[in-house]
């Protein structure tokens, strides 16, 4: 599988170059999140506002209503936390198209509770008017920024920055409206989104070689949810649905997956994966990845509760798991 | 508060700074052997600090002996109804008492220097840094309210210094004489936060309030003044109603005597001038290169700090 490095930080500077009226502005983290070769490549479009999200917002939202279109990058909590109130009466209310990037995503710092949003899905996704995105791979973190920009209102993009695998072709980027059918089968749902998805790419994978079928979506467009293709694969799903996100179960993929289904009658059953209401802490991907069970081992034991027999599958098994990169001339089936 | 007594060897100089100098000298050094074990860190700010923290633990603050086990614990879950084992890191600050005086640690990824200081004022194993930033552990890499040392939850940078104004309430409240440290960076100043907070100090006169800022003058990003300046910092605090008094933040007598001098009715900020590369002198090669977090470009670099390292001087006067 190829692992593309920092692609957002190229991405921006490309994407930006044709589109004078697109800024930048960071709060002390430019480097961190990848800002810095923009701030090289176009000095009078960055703004340092320093370590002050709250003003920042605002002066987003000022920008924005003069004709501007400003990409706040900072992270993830520092977007939906501290300035929540800026962010919600000074960009949501009046549907400016101010851009917010958040990164750092879940659980993928050892930076501790401070610095892991678990909570940021669940925040955009309550604000009227706020679009809310997340990238898997590479080649989302290429195109989520056209996706963004076709909105005219405020987005949430949930970001992702260092090495990042590439997942799903370039030559089929994000689309607004659209989930991405990885696999399709009749024992399970399986319903994943950002880094979740690659792990539970590893998992359907190895569950065919057990002898269950699982449809497997992955949902990069968290607001406005397409509720129909979630509830097509439930209903044929004869076991039931699994939902799989780097975020807490309170009001992000898997609150949105049960909305759907109950207000379509399912009667699918559904097990939610992802940070069970509770505070992680500071340690290694990997570790919380396993200790809060948003791995690929998580979701075959969801699995394996939902038909109520065990499959067999170890977490090396899971690791041996061979993911395809994508693209002209690579075999898609396989995934 | 340690008897003040004087040095043999230079009888106009206090034995406590001594000491506290040369806390100050072993915790660059350990943090920097910590650096260069995990290939990067956190280090800068320990050239920066050493002396506050130094002497805030072997002079300023009064506390009893430390509670906190040697061997660190395990990170117990978080809080909740359902975690009665869940703590805090205050123990190894000492017990609560009316008379004994807090402490509150604001920039946590300064972790890794305030538990070298435990270590050496005696407050943490020898060993305890065996668990930095293992998986698992208390001693995280950015410290939260279960890390030794550690009292509140501090890392959104900003919002410690307003805990610490409850903490500081609620003791006039019980009228404890104990008084409430609170230890800063600059870069925290740019959070309109802080100014709230310095202002409701002011207004209730919170005169049991001591903030030690490291004005260091370095953030993420790099230079402060680059960045978004917050100078002129004292001038700023005394507007805003703080007693604000500016020292060579390597200078162990100098951030001692602003701490201890009285101010009635109003909160004190002592803003502690430093140096983010005192004592490594090979920092200064970087030019304008961040310093915020120290990662080696070459195997050549790395072997020079390695070079440093072995030829430290267990002595800080040569340092």
């Amino acid at each position: 599988m190829q692992v593309v490095t920092r692609p957002h930080a190229r991405n921006m500077v490309r994407w930006a170059a044709s589109r004078p009226d697109v800024l930048v502005l960071s709060a002390d983290l430019t480097g961190s999140c990848e800002a810095d070769d923009f701030q090289r490549a176009f000095p009078d479009r960055f703004f340092s506002m320093g370590m002050a999200e709250q003003n920042m917002m605002g002066v987003a939202g000022g920008l924005a209503r003069e004709g501007f279109f400003p990409f706040v990058h900072t992270f993830a909590v520092f977007v939906c936390r501290r300035p929540f109130d800026q962010v919600a009466m000074s960009i949501a209310y009046p549907n400016l198209p101010v851009r917010l990037l958040g990164f750092l995503p879940g659980l993928t710092t050892p930076g501790g509770v401070t610095h892991q949003a678990i909570d940021d899905l669940a925040l955009m996704r309550v604000l009227p008017n706020m679009t809310v995105l997340e990238c898997g791979d590479a080649t989302e973190v290429e195109s989520v920024l056209d996706v963004a920009q076709s909105v005219d209102g405020p987005v949430y993009i949930r970001m992702l920055r260092g090495e990042v695998p590439r997942l799903f072709d370039p030559a089929e980027p994000m689309e607004l409206g659209v989930h991405r059918t990885l696999s399709v089968g009749t024992d399970v749902a399986v319903v994943s989104s950002g880094i979740c998805t690659e792990e539970a790419m590893r998992a359907v994978t190895l569950l065919r070689s057990r002898g269950v079928s699982a449809t497997h979506l992955h949902v990069s467009i968290i607001k406005p949810f397409a509720a129909e293709p979630v509830v097509e694969a439930a209903t044929r799903a004869k076991l039931g649905v699994v939902t799989l996100e780097n975020h807490s179960v309170v009001g992000g993929l898997g609150s949105a997956v049960a909305e759907a289904l109950a207000e379509a009658g399912a009667g699918a059953r559904l097990v939610r994966l992802g940070v069970q209401d509770t505070y992680a802490h500071g340690a290694s991907r990997a570790h919380l990845l396993r200790e809060h069970g948003l791995d690929a081992l998580a979701l075959v034991g969801a699995v394996e509760r939902l038909c109520g027999e065990r499959l067999g599958v170890s977490a090396d098994d899971l690791a041996a798991v061979e993911l395809k990169t994508p693209g002209r001339g690579s075999d898609t089936e396989d995934l | 508060m340690p008897a003040a007594m004087s040095n043999p060897d230079d009888p106009g100089r206090p034995e406590w700074a001594d000491r506290a100098r040369r806390v100050a000298h072993s915790v660059r050094r350990g943090v920097l052997a910590h650096t260069l074990r995990n290939d990067g860190g956190y280090l800068s700010q320990a050239c920066s600090s050493a002396e506050v923290l130094a002497t805030l633990y072997t002079r300023v603050m009064r506390l009893g002996p430390s509670e906190g086990p040697a061997e660190p614990r395990h990170f117990p879950g978080a809080p909740g109804p359902g975690n009665p084992a869940a703590f805090t890191g205050a123990a190894y600050n000492g017990p609560r008492a009316p008379d004994l005086d807090r402490f509150v640690f604001s920039p946590v990824h300064y972790a890794l220097v305030l538990y070298s200081v435990l270590i050496e004022v005696g407050r943490l194993g020898r060993d305890a840094l065996d668990h930095f930033n293992r998986d698992g552990s208390t001693l995280e890499l950015i410290g939260a309210e279960h890390s030794p040392g550690h009292e509140v939850t501090a890392g959104s940078l900003g919002q410690a210094l307003s805990q610490a104004c409850g903490i500081a309430l609620a003791r006039r409240l019980r009228r404890e004489p104990g008084r409430v440290w609170v230890f800063m960076s600059d870069g925290e100043l740019q959070e309109g936060q802080t100014w709230e907070a310095v202002s409701m100090a002011s207004h209730y006169r919170l005169d049991s309030l001591g903030v030690l800022v490291d004005a260091n003058g370095q953030q993420c990003d790099g230079a402060m003044r680059g960045v978004m300046t917050v100078e002129p910092i004292a001038d700023r605090l005394r507007a805003f109603g703080a007693e604000a008094r500016e020292v060579d933040g390597h200078d162990v007598a100098a951030i001692a005597g602003a701490a201890e001098a009285p101010h009635p009715d109003r909160p004190l900020v002592v803003v502690c001038r430093t140096d983010p590369c005192r004592g490594i002198d090979l920092l200064r090669e970087r030019g304008g290169r961040k310093l915020h977090y120290v990662r080696f470009t070459s195997l050549e670099e790395r072997e020079r700090y390695e070079a440093a390292l072995a030829a430290w001087s267990e002595d800080p006067c040569r340092s």
